[in-house]
């Protein structure tokens, strides 16, 4: 695992150092940490039944983020990811109750997020409209048109062999957590190793130099958006296989959650900073302060105000760096 | 230096700069200018880009202040410690970039930040009108209205609205940074006409211009400088345009620039007739293996537009281009690279570099096909290739991890250099290579410039300054309004020549003889 920290493998005491005090060891710290604090207060908050709760009831977050993450990296931002796992759920439980083969349900999710989320980035990219706009635009048509077609009504009596989120591989790891897992590994691998991972970077970094050096900022942006779409799929299948039913809304500010996952992951808001591993740790996170905060007794309500918090922390101390950066 | 024109100036001058000092990290960039300015006088500064005008105007507006030395008006120090400061000691400027607010009114931009006040802190419009026309009529402005959005006017009538703006302050003193650089013709004869009449006013101009005629034209004085010191004050009346840029271009030692010369080999690079409006008009050029061509001319003189064009990042409309003989029509500057072109761009902060990658990144992002392997990137192969390039390129570092943002801009710019010298051009463009670095980096990278062209590179160099395009070029072409307008060999090449027919001051000589 060595590989995927943030500063490589050579033995240079320096850089041990230096990885350490990266985003991602901070996270990981940060995630242990608590939980010894929380556990040493209230015991209970480390029973496995707890934890495995924690970790299945939001790793659809951390996978939606490893997306929001290669968008924002690219420099763009998407605010229409909790819409459309809503609207990708929805669409692949009404295949499954209507007797379509639960593959192609599930298929059904990945694909029409990728098309979905293909044409904003290429309505951002070939018509250079600010993503934000573009987003917007898409989470009101997906909020409206779902709850329109809908009317509202949830989705019951789903075949049993739909729920992708029962299934526990070797009878002990639950699938979203794998998925989790492998999603972010394979991201991470695909983001520092490959010739259009680093594209991202460069776009979002620097988009007037990656054109120069030849790099496509169009077709970039759309791969992000591409890619983004289908891990919002997964997300969505995650999401819609772990209740017997599936409403016809997501959790309020879903979009918000995610967003908060990959920059306090370490993703810088300007573009061109930052990795998978930082958000989802960042989403494990999250959704540990949030099951932490019931067992010593602070109302739950206040998960808000402390994303909050995280958030303008984290921006604060990448401004920061980024200016140094720049006086230097 | 040469004879001084300051006792001529009877009384105490209106603005006075004493012995200005200035440095930024690495760079002198004013060591110790001195000028004045009297009532109703029109004082030019000359010199070239990185000379240090655009330094000493700053200073003088309050955006920063000296190291050393002072500036006073009417005889009295004042502190400019801010822009405010100056605003209030009866200084305005007129920046290149107008600030004004296209969305309000020509009346609301004059009056921003104090407009006439009713009672209650409300703004009396009528008197903000009043005063507007009052001012227009004291120009002899007749064709803008108070009332009309500042958006929907002219270069010409917007810079108009930024010298009323300066009036409607009291402003004593005007500066003025490259006024006409976007104006026609006809607006400049405007823009004349409103300076003499503030001359008449009493009002000192001090005007920043790189256009001989038009110093000739409106400047009673003008001070030449050159690497941040003052070389001359020289009473326009008294000089000529030949004598100007030889104090501004100065005589600087060739030895500082190591030109190797080499067998000049086949014609790489050859365009004809090239045409994409508005900045590139039919050009013609070529630039032939181991030979490199400098391409003199002003700033706007559409020398960085040509450089794009062939490069494929604003096509050309119409035109020819060859490379090493081969028709080819780019598109796309992907298609450039691949066609073994590289492109150094001007300003390496928003075009060249990506500041939050590391050294190794930067260096390989215009070679990655050269270390991917079917999409995934050869760890080993990058970390060579970046390795070689810091060793090749002098790049000082700390690791090739090192963050590409916090190195010093010499280095930035070799990196820049070398990330497409990596997947090994045919043609090399330079715009403005050594632009805001020290003389160390400097020289470093004509060193490695002269290399290149022994190794066959064929390199394209636009550069404004022209002691460096003497020292490098095998023939210097002068680019003038989109054409290249003449062309010298080494031989021919002077900083009088290229000076004249950049500036193209033929005329002008001959209307001043």
């Amino acid at each position: 695992m060595t590989t995927l920290t943030l500063a490589g493998t050579e033995a240079d005491p320096r850089r041990r150092l230096k990885v350490l005090a990266s985003q991602e060891a901070l996270l990981a710290i940060a995630v242990i940490g608590l939980a010894i604090a929380v556990g040493l207060y209230n015991p209970r908050f480390l029973a496995a039944r707890n934890l495995s709760d924690v970790l299945l009831g939001n790793a659809y977050i951390a996978v939606a983020a490893v997306g929001m993450s290669m968008v924002i990296v690219s420099g763009n931002i998407d605010i229409s990811v909790g819409a459309l796992i809503g609207v990708l759920a929805t669409i692949s439980g009404t295949l499954a109750v209507n007797g379509a083969p639960i593959v192609v349900a599930w298929l059904a999710a990945l694909v029409a997020g990728v098309l979905v989320m293909a044409l904003q980035g290429a309505i951002i990219a070939y018509l250079r409209i600010p993503a934000i706009v573009v987003t917007l635009g898409m989470l009101s048509i997906l909020k409206g048109g779902l709850i329109s077609v809908t009317g509202g009504k949830w989705i019951t009596d789903l075949p049993d062999s739909f729920h992708l989120a029962d299934i526990e591989l070797f009878g002990v790891l639950p699938f979203p957590v794998f998925l989790m897992i492998l999603v972010t590994i394979l991201a991470a691998l695909w983001m520092r190793y490959s010739a259009s991972g680093r594209a991202i970077y460069a776009v979002g970094g620097n988009a007037e130099a990656a054109r120069l050096c030849g790099i496509s900022q169009p077709r970039t942006i759309v791969m992000v958006f591409a890619l983004h779409g289908f891990f919002a799929g997964a997300a969505a299948l995650l999401y819609a296989t772990q209740l017997r039913v599936i409403q016809s809304t997501v959790p309020p500010n879903l979009e918000l959650t995610i967003i908060t996952a990959s920059v306090v992951g370490g993703v810088s808001i300007l573009g061109g900073v930052g990795t998978v591993i930082g958000s989802t740790l960042a989403a494990v996170l999250i959704a540990e302060i949030a099951s932490a905060l019931v067992f010593i007794d602070v109302s739950p309500y206040w998960i808000r105000a402390v994303q909050g918090v995280l958030i303008l922390v984290t921006v604060i101390a990448d401004i920061l760096r980024r200016r140094r950066m720049a006086g230097a | 230096m040469t004879t001084d024109a300051h006792s001529e100036t009877p009384g105490t001058p209106l603005l006075s700069v004493r012995s200005i000092e200035k440095s930024f990290p690495g760079v002198r960039a004013l060591s110790g200018v001195s000028f004045d300015a009297a009532r109703g006088e029109v004082h030019a500064l000359l010199g070239e880009n990185g000379a240090g005008k655009s330094t000493l105007i700053k200073i003088v507006s309050g955006v920063f202040p000296p190291d050393r030395g002072e500036v006073l008006v009417d005889g009295k120090p004042v502190d400019l410690a801010r822009p405010d400061d100056a605003r209030r000691a009866g200084i305005a400027t007129i920046y290149q970039e107008l600030l004004l607010f296209p969305e309000l009114t020509v009346a609301e931009n004059i009056f921003m930040g104090h407009a006439p006040r009713a009672g209650l802190g409300r703004i009396d419009w009528r008197a903000m009108h009043e005063k507007t026309n009052a001012l227009l009529a004291s120009l002899e402005i007749h064709d803008l209205q108070a009332d009309r959005v500042v958006g929907s006017l002219s270069v010409g009538n917007r810079q108009r609205v930024e010298i009323l703006r300066a009036l409607s302050q009291d402003a004593r003193i005007l500066i003025m940074d490259e006024p006409t650089a976007a104006l026609t013709e006809y607006d400049v004869t405007r823009l004349f006409d409103i300076v003499r009449k503030l001359k008449a006013r009493g009002v000192a101009v001090i005007y920043i211009s790189h256009r001989l005629d038009e110093i000739f034209a409106i400047a009673d004085r003008v001070t030449v400088l050159r690497d941040g010191a003052h070389v001359a004050t020289k009473r326009v009346a008294d000089t000529d345009a030949a004598e100007l840029v030889q104090l501004m271009v100065g005589r600087r030692i060739e030895s500082l620039f190591p030109k190797i010369t080499v067998p000049i080999g086949k014609p790489v690079l050859e365009v004809k007739d090239l045409e994409r409006r508005p900045l590139t008009r039919s050009v013609s050029l070529t630039v032939r293996a181991g030979e490199i061509v400098g391409l003199a001319g002003l700033v706007g003189s559409g020398r960085s537009e040509l450089a794009q064009t062939i490069f494929g990042v604003t096509p050309a409309d119409s035109g020819e281009i060859r490379i090493a003989g081969r028709k080819v029509d780019i598109r796309s500057p992907a298609q450039a690279r691949s066609l073994g072109l590289a492109y150094v761009p001007e300003d390496r902060g928003t075009q060249g570099l990506v500041r939050p990658m590391s050294v190794r990144e930067n260096f390989s992002l215009a070679a990655l096909g050269k270390v991917a392997f079917g999409g995934f990137i050869d760890r080993g192969a990058e970390r060579k290739l970046a390795d070689d390039g810091v060793k090749r390129f002098a790049v000082k570092t700390s690791s090739l991890e090192q963050i590409a943002g916090k190195l010093s801009g010499g280095n930035q710019q070799k990196i820049v250099l070398g990330k497409w010298l990596a997947n090994e051009p045919k043609l090399l463009i330079l715009d403005e290579p050594t632009r805001g670095i020290d003389v160390g980096a400097k020289a470093e990278i004509h060193r490695l410039m002269g290399e290149l062209a022994a190794q066959g590179l064929a390199i394209l160099m636009i550069s404004s300054e022209l002691p460096e395009v003497l020292g490098m070029s095998d023939r210097v072409l002068v680019m003038r309004e989109g054409r290249i307008v003449a062309e010298f060999s080494r031989e021919e090449a002077t900083q009088e020549t290229i000076g004249a027919a950049m500036m193209g001051s033929h005329d002008n000589a001959e209307k001043a003889a």
